[in-house]
């Protein structure tokens, strides 16, 4: 086995073992009546940042696209979960609720990766900063049309009206125009967030390996020698493009099934934001560094008042100072030198490893 | 005056007999590259113009001229980075009319970049990888379910990624960033990663440019050795004479986007031409 | 009648996008990176104003001088501070710089100046109403569109004309041979963010007046719009991004005024995904080919 591969698997182990561990120990956490109130509550949206970090970050890390509109891809998903939970619900009296919340998530998945393929023909011909600002456009487009969606479930089917709340008498509403999905059955569990965090490492992880994976990132470094290898260099970025569009519909199922309401200001620009700098401060390209940032960055507002107040500036900072840091030969070279000595104490037994 | 031949869509194009300048090699052999009076303008400045030439299987041969003669503006066109406004390239016998990048290549050109494009933050294996990755069958669900299939063509690509990096003797390096590799490095991976491709013609743009004496002798041995132990024509710019003289067969003098010269080596160093082309016009009276 | 309320509905707010997308342009041609927080600057711009005019008691053109000046140095100290070090680096690192910036002058308004909307006290700009038989046009219409013009004439003759004008272009042609010749690409890269972000103080004002609603996040949306404006005319060209704003105001007005008003934003947006798939370069730039 080669040094870089043995690396890998290292990096593999220890980002699987450390997701496992952590919920093995909340769960015993739970299981003892240890965990605070608030940290309970906050288990599965966790979940749900980890995943939308891990798939943002396949876009921007390894095929090095910077999507602005991955919330929108959430909220397609969140919207999906709640109609097919609630459509299950009232017109087949599906009790089970971990059935309903599997199927939700599938539905979430589906639907927002379709949403993605659809979008990505058209986007990733562009390049640069033109692809950021359309992925934007499609999310602000997606909010806005959620705005004027109204669903309901009347004698056992879905109906679907646009712009005005055209529906029959005693149509049970499951998606109100701006008032967004409402009356959703809370089914999320944190089981089910942490087998979903284990899909997505699965297939994030798999992906960046395996030859769709150096493809991708060939892709990123780069297009011009990537293409004249025979690299077809739009299947590929639809590939990651998708796939992270349908990760992220499952965690936005998810989200909107843990709470009773979904509304559309719930899934801003701002909130891709978010996990842009989830994925900015845990590492371009580096996995585990998403879903340590979106772990920490998620409970860190819960437990300091203080920063929940100066979050969004701590934000800005962090994300203008992890680019200047990264990226600027100098400052570059000095940070180098100055972690030389501790890099040399480390290398005799090195872990882990960059994956990027 | 040569017959300009403007593009006319549907046309097919058919080989005709190799001209190639190392006929011995091409006897009732259909050429490996056939440019046919082709050209490109930028807006309305002709880069490249009626630019005619056919490289036999398994011939080496050189483009040279001075700077901006359009040199790898033809490289850009034969691997269909521009399409040509003008003429039409035929590999393998078959037209390139209204391919991409990606298709040209599938028909077996590979190349290397005057400015090396390597993928840097990749290790030097994975660069070969890319070369290999029309050859490996193993689709996407396989790839992330890690089946059978997967681990199997992994060794096949590792062995034959160590293989190929063998050329220069190259696998110590193998996991390596390709980005920190040294410059004379870094154009010896572009060959091989080109390679890897599995080619039947190999464009190199300048591949001894930075590159010190002993490093281009070494070079010229390893191009003539590439040709022969995998049987592909080599098509090379280069500003080192010495490289060009010694490995080409036959050389093919671009200025100001025509072609002035074709010919052998010792043809192309006694032709007039040429010499006015690089050196100037010799005033009346100057020996 | 109504036709021709929204059309001129349409221009004025039209003007208003040209005068930002003018700074995204600019900035776009000749630094080559896209300046998410130019939207920002306009919304410093606009509360710089409403300090002047408010809490200041400054004579309303004082109080937009102030408030240009101020932004003047705010954009040469964004661009000093947080892209120079970035010359050198990926386009995706630029651009998440510059998002970065624009979260942090968002959330520094909003220390501040604090969350609630301000209302934007009325000026000469919008002092009056004009009649022309049943239209009614109000002067802070005239005045946009009016200031509109002058901008895009007056940039015009200094780009063409002017020395610093001159470096402009040549560093947004090619960086490399400028810095050649002499010319001053840090300086220059400078004086253009300088430029954009007077321009945007002026149409901070601008925006104001005709939608008298100030606060932290009132530059975003048209920050954004602006941009998609500047696409939509060709980026890098100064009549481009006058044709692509006034036409996406007209577009945007008569979209909620006969499409839906939900749908205003969407409609924007779809009109710069269909520009960018049928004429990437927009409607009056130049192809760019990458060199190989």
């Amino acid at each position: 086995m080669t040094k870089a591969k043995r690396n890998r698997l290292i990096y593999n182990i220890v980002t699987y073992a450390l997701v496992i561990a952590a919920f093995l120990i909340l769960q015993s956490m739970i299981a003892n009546k240890t965990i605070t109130r608030s940290l309970k509550g906050q288990l599965v949206p966790i979940c749900c940042w980890i995943v939308m970090a891990v798939s943002l970050n396949l876009v921007i890390g390894i095929s090095g696209e910077l999507s602005l509109g991955h919330a929108g891809f959430m909220s397609i998903g969140a919207y999906t979960g709640a109609v097919v939970s609630g459509w299950l619900l009232n017109a087949f009296a599906v009790e089970n609720t971990l059935l309903r919340l599997v199927l939700a998530i599938i539905a979430g998945g589906v639907m927002a990766g379709i949403l993605g393929a659809l979008i990505g023909i058209p986007v990733l011909r562009l390049r640069g900063d033109y692809l950021a600002i359309v992925t934007l456009a499609f999310g602000e487009i997606i909010r806005s049309l959620v705005n004027v969606l109204y669903i309901g479930v009347s004698d056992g089917r879905l109906r679907f009206s646009f712009l005005t709340k055209d529906m029959p008498e005693g149509t049970v509403m499951l998606v109100d125009g701006a008032k967004g999905a409402v009356k959703i059955k809370p089914i999320s569990t944190f089981t089910v967030g942490f087998v979903l965090i284990l899909i997505t490492l699965f297939v994030v992880l798999n992906l960046i390996n395996s030859r769709a994976g150096c493809a991708i990132k060939a892709t990123r470094d780069n297009r011009i020698a990537a293409e004249s290898m025979g690299i077809p260099v739009t299947k590929y970025k639809m590939i990651a493009f998708t796939t992270a569009a349908a990760l992220a519909g499952m965690a936005g199922a998810l989200y909107g099934l843990n709470s009773s309401t979904v509304v559309p200001t719930q899934f801003t620009f701002n909130q891709s934001i978010n996990v842009l700098v989830f994925v900015v401060l845990g590492g371009l390209g580096n996995v585990l560094g998403s879903v340590i940032s979106a772990t920490l960055l998620t409970v860190l507002p819960e437990v300091l008042r203080a920063f929940s107040d100066y979050r969004m500036l701590a934000y800005a900072i962090v994300l203008i100072l992890v680019m200047i840091f990264t990226n600027n030969p100098l400052i570059r070279s000095f940070v180098n030198r100055l972690f030389s000595p501790i890099k040399r104490l480390f290398r005799k037994n090195k872990q882990g490893g960059d994956i990027a | 005056m040569s017959q300009q031949v403007k593009r006319r869509a549907n046309t097919k194009m058919v080989p005709l007999q190799s001209d190639a300048i190392v006929p011995e090699r091409d006897i009732n052999k259909a050429p490996v590259l056939e440019a046919r009076h082709l050209g490109i303008e930028f807006g309305g400045l002709k880069a490249v113009d009626d630019f005619n030439l056919t490289i036999g299987k398994t011939e080496i041969a050189g483009l040279i001229g001075p700077n901006g003669a359009g040199k790898t503006t033809v490289f850009n066109l034969i691997t269909k980075v521009y399409e040509p406004t003008m003429g039409a390239v035929l590999i393998n016998g078959r037209d390139t009319h209204g391919m991409n990048i990606v298709q040209a290549s599938k028909l077996g050109i590979a190349r290397t970049f005057q400015n090396i494009r390597l993928f840097d933050q990749m290790t030097v294996e994975e660069n070969v990888r890319i070369g290999l990755h029309n050859q490996i069958k193993y689709n996407m669900f396989t790839g992330m379910l890690r089946l059978p299939a997967y681990w199997k063509q992994e060794k096949k690509q590792h062995d034959r990624a160590l293989e190929l990096l063998h050329i220069f003797d190259m696998e110590k390096l193998a996991d390596e960033q390709a980005g920190s590799l040294p410059y004379g490095a870094q154009r010896r991976l572009e060959i091989v990663r080109a390679l890897a491709t599995n080619p039947s013609l190999l464009l190199l743009d300048e591949p001894a440019a930075g590159m010190n004496p002993h490093e281009t002798e070494e070079l010229m041995e390893n191009i003539a050795k590439i040709r022969d132990q995998f049987q592909i024509a080599i098509l090379l710019i280069e500003h080192d004479m010495s490289l060009v003289m010694g490995v080409c067969e036959g050389i093919c003098v671009l200025n100001f986007g025509k072609i002035i010269a074709k010919g052998t080596a010792d043809e192309i160093q006694a032709n007039p031409v040429v010499i006015e082309a690089y050196l100037g016009k010799k005033k009346e009276g100057q020996a | 009648m109504i036709f021709l309320d929204n059309l001129i509905n349409g221009l004025s707010l039209g003007s208003i996008y040209a005068i930002i997308a003018l700074g995204y342009t600019m900035v776009y041609g000749i630094a080559k990176m896209l300046n998410f927080a130019h939207g920002d600057v306009i919304m410093v711009g606009a509360y710089v104003a409403f300090c002047g005019l408010q809490y200041w008691g400054l004579p309303p053109v004082v109080a937009i001088l102030a408030s240009m000046a101020i932004c003047t140095v705010l954009g040469i100290t964004i661009e000093g501070l947080a892209y120079r070090p970035l010359r050198q680096a990926a386009s995706l690192a630029v651009l998440i710089t510059a998002i970065g910036m624009s979260y942090l002058l968002q959330n520094v308004a909003l220390m501040i100046w604090g969350a609630n909307p301000k209302s934007f006290p009325p000026t000469f700009i919008n002092s009056t109403t004009f009649r022309l038989g049943q239209l009614r046009v109000s002067s802070a219409t005239v005045i946009t569109i009016l200031a509109n013009i002058v901008i895009m004439v007056s940039l015009t003759l200094f780009t063409a004309k002017t020395k610093m004008g001159k470096a402009m272009r040549c560093v947004s042609e090619d960086r490399g041979a400028a810095e050649l010749m002499g010319i001053n690409v840090n300086r220059t890269i400078s004086v253009t963010f300088a430029i954009g972000s007077a321009l945007a103080a002026i149409a901070g004002v601008l925006l104001c007046s005709s939608y008298p609603i100030l606060q932290p996040t009132t530059g975003s949306m048209p920050g954004i719009k602006a941009f998609t404006a500047a696409v939509f005319g060709g980026i890098g060209s100064i009549p481009g991004a006058m044709l692509g704003g006034v036409l996406l105001g007209v577009i945007e007005i008569f979209g909620k005024a006969y499409i839906s008003t939900e749908l205003g934003d969407a409609i924007v947006f779809a009109v710069l995904i269909v520009v960018l798939l049928v004429k990437p370069t927009g409607l009056l730039g130049k192809p760019v080919r990458e060199k190989v």
